[in-house]
């Protein structure tokens, strides 16, 4: 079976480190908040001006002055800060964030990601995908690997208007987890029930597998 | 207004001097940290032809809304900015023009007008249809696209919690955003605030955006209204 988008994220979270610094996108990202193990300690950042987001509050604890990046009505944990637009991308396109997890319509094996345009269709903005990518040190793509028709999303050259590149470094499909190196993507595990041909025969980048590839483990 | 005193009892005060063509700054993430009164007053000033820049452009009859449907803005420069109906046929049919720009390199770029940075090079939009046009170079190995800052806004239209009688500002929570820096980048700079105090009430190491980059204060009463209502149950 492919992996839910709670799934998904269920396996993304297993990717977090003790004290890390971690932007989640909007979509799938955001799931992964719900699964951070909870024996490490963990910020995450929202780049309208928020370190420290805890969790959507309850209907007394609305407060409009209190939203993350989705705009969303959220919560502080103990610890937080709040800080202006300039001072939060300072911190992303410096390079503090340990972590960034995002969504994308395609990504390639020379790295690059689309994920804001889709041509003909209405532009709402890149909001600070662009930044985000351009400025972490460590990148997560959460994505299907085929559209429904099973067509690939992961190209040897994203057809797509582009958000940024050579930034991916790992993706986490509904398939597999596959990481970047030296221009080819490398199957490092596979989706419960997910034959390593599928994920060859839905992939159309360069990927190499060695040896035995093992399934996902999800507490 | 006298000396250093910014508070101005009326928008027809806030706003004197506003009209057709200008560039204005307006604060806010979405709806969060917007200075109602003050976009209200545009809308009622009736000034055409504007340019604005602000991270989004509100939604249908609210916020920057507002004068979308007096078809006021000419130019809109903003990150993400689709959540109306009304944006949507205006951009489509080619009656305001529309620029798109990275989130933190729109928040750079005011913050660069306000302390007299021409430009800056950044990684954001490299290999992407934003770095069209513009130089890029390599530094250290990396390639970089160089971003102009904007002129000042004829108007900076900002929000704030709190602001004593010299203008210097506190914000609240994630209602600050854009607001700081959009404070430092206006010829005039107007803030709407929840609250005055005297001089001397504000503790000067809490103080957000000092004084001396606003022109007028005056106090707003506020909507808040939220995009996104998200709650768990208690």
């Amino acid at each position: 079976m492919s992996l839910s988008k709670d799934q998904i994220a269920q396996r993304i979270a297993q990717e977090l480190q003790d004290g890390f610094y971690v932007n989640l996108g909007i979509g799938i990202p955001t799931l992964v908040a719900n699964y951070i193990p909870k024996n490490i300690e963990i910020m995450l950042q929202s780049e309208n001006g928020l370190l420290g987001m805890g969790e959507f509050p309850t209907e007394e604890n609305v407060d409009a002055d209190l939203i993350n990046a989705g705009k969303q009505t959220v919560t502080t944990i103990p610890g937080s800060a709040f800080f202006d637009s300039a001072d939060s991308f300072a911190m992303i396109r410096g390079g503090h964030v340990d972590l960034t997890v995002l969504g994308a319509f395609e990504v390639d094996q020379n790295g690059n990601i689309a994920s804001w345009m889709i041509p003909g269709k209405l532009v709402k903005g890149m909001g600070g995908a662009m930044d985000l990518v351009a400025g972490a040190e460590n990148i997560i793509v959460a994505m299907t690997h085929a559209n429904k028709h099973g067509v690939s999303k992961i190209l040897k050259d994203c057809s797509l208007p582009l958000t940024g590149v050579n930034c991916v470094k790992k993706i986490v499909t509904d398939l597999a987890v596959m990481e970047l190196r030296d221009g080819k993507y490398h199957l490092l595990e596979r989706a419960p029930g997910i034959s390593v041909e599928e994920i060859q025969q839905k992939t159309e980048a360069e990927l190499i597998i060695e040896g035995e590839i093992p399934e996902m483990i999800f507490q | 207004m006298a000396g250093l005193d910014k508070v101005v009892s009326t928008y027809d005060e806030a706003l004197a001097g506003i009209t057709d063509d200008m560039l204005l700054m307006v604060g806010g993430f979405g709806l969060c940290g917007i200075p109602e009164g003050l976009i209200q007053k545009v809308s009622d000033s009736g000034a055409k032809g504007l340019t604005c820049v602000s991270n989004n452009a509100g939604v249908d009859g609210f916020g920057l809304g507002k004068l979308l449907e007096k078809r006021q803005i000419k130019t809109m420069i903003g990150s993400y900015v689709g959540e109306n109906k009304l944006f949507e046929e205006l951009f489509l049919s080619g009656e305001m023009e529309v620029i798109l720009t990275p989130q933190g390199t729109l928040a750079e770029k005011i913050r660069a007008t306000g302390a007299g940075i021409p430009a800056f090079f950044t990684a954001t939009g490299y290999g992407t249809q934003v770095a069209d046009g513009k130089e890029t170079r390599e530094i250290n190995g990396k390639m970089y696209v160089l971003e102009e800052a904007y002129p000042k806004a004829d108007f900076a239209l900002v929000k704030a919690w709190k602001a004593d009688r010299h203008g210097n500002l506190v914000f609240r929570k994630t209602a600050r955003n854009f607001n700081s820096m959009i404070a430092t980048a206006g010829k005039i700079t107007v803030v709407e605030v929840e609250e005055i105090v005297e001089p001397g009430e504000l503790d000067p190491d809490h103080i957000h955006v000092p004084g001396i980059y606003v022109n007028r204060v005056i106090k707003g009463e506020f909507e808040k209204r939220i995009e996104q209502r998200t709650v768990k149950k208690a």
